[in-house]
């Protein structure tokens, strides 16, 4: 009910250890925000994917670079960053992992999958220096405008 | 926390019961070692029973394809059986779910080794 969106910050070193501590965290983030068990593993496994991606591509596992999360919870939807250390990409020019000659490429599904599972997917350089992907989970995204046209 | 595998084998098939996650890091690792050893064990005809697999990520995926192929590169063949909600919908969004050969009646499954694909 209330206006304002609160926000909780972490800050993890490049080490693979830490993507199970973001999923522990995102977890408890999504459980508290009121999605749906169906949303709350599409939002983990987006920020699972995310994390590893910030660690490997961004940091390219640098322990001395770090990763920051920040969740910001609003009444209508849950806004997730992940930022780097790294140079970006521009996720426009990845290949389509559906293309037939891509179907049995070992990577490059991860950007696809979590652009699937969100409602918002954005990467922006930080001026600086760094890199930032912004998830947007939109609660009820599925299943209110079904049940508002029920409604009288 | 990570995967688990028990191997059992049905006539000349063996059947690994996995549970767990199949992601980055050990879960991904457990299945490569896994493929391979059998491998080179002459077992070539691999069921993969994901009842139990809780969570797959993009690595996971990646690494059942990379199975599938090496299996299959072998003169093998590499099958799915009793995929959960979650796995299912995953392989479908990827388009794989047509690559991979799944099942989800054990002993059907078990009778379509050494037959042709899609026969
Ligand atoms: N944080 C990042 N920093 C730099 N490059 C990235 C980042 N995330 C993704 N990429 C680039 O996008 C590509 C696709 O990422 P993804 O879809 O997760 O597939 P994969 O990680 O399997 O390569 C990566 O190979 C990498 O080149
Ligand atoms: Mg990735």
């Amino acid at each position: 009910m209330t206006a304002e969106a609160s926000v909780i910050e972490v800050e993890l070193e490049s080490d693979l250890k830490n993507v199970e501590v973001a999923e522990e965290i995102t977890r408890r983030v999504s459980g508290t925000v009121g999605f749906s068990e169906d949303d709350q593993h599409k939002i983990d496994m987006a920020v699972h994917e995310s994390v590893i991606n910030a660690i490997w591509h961004g940091n390219k596992n640098d322990p001395g670079k770090h990763v920051w999360l920040r969740f910001q919870m609003f009444s209508d939807r849950l806004e997730i960053r992940i930022r780097d250390q790294g140079n970006g990409y521009d996720p426009s020019k990845l290949p389509d992992p559906l293309a037939e000659e891509n179907l049995l490429n070992v990577s490059g599904r991860g950007i696809f999958l979590l652009r699937t599972f969100m409602d918002e997917f954005r990467v922006e350089g930080i001026a600086g220096g760094g890199t930032e992907v912004i998830l947007v989970k939109r609660i009820n995204s599925n299943n209110s405008a079904q049940s508002r046209r029920n409604e009288p | 926390m990570s995967m688990k595998a028990t191997l059992r084998q049905v006539d000349s098939i063996i059947v690994i019961d996995m549970s767990g996650r199949i992601t980055l890091g050990e879960g991904c690792t457990q299945l490569r070692e896994l493929v391979r050893e059998q491998l080179g064990k002459g077992k070539k005809e691999l069921l993969l029973n994901l009842a139990d697999i809780t969570y797959i990520d993009s690595s996971g995926i990646g690494e059942l394809v990379s199975a599938f192929t090496t299996v299959s590169n072998q003169g093998g063949q590499l099958k799915l059986l009793n995929l959960t909600k979650k796995v299912h919908d995953l392989l479908q969004i990827t388009k794989l779910y047509t690559v991979f050969d799944v099942h989800d009646d054990e002993a059907k499954a078990i009778g379509t080794f050494g037959k042709a694909a899609g026969a």
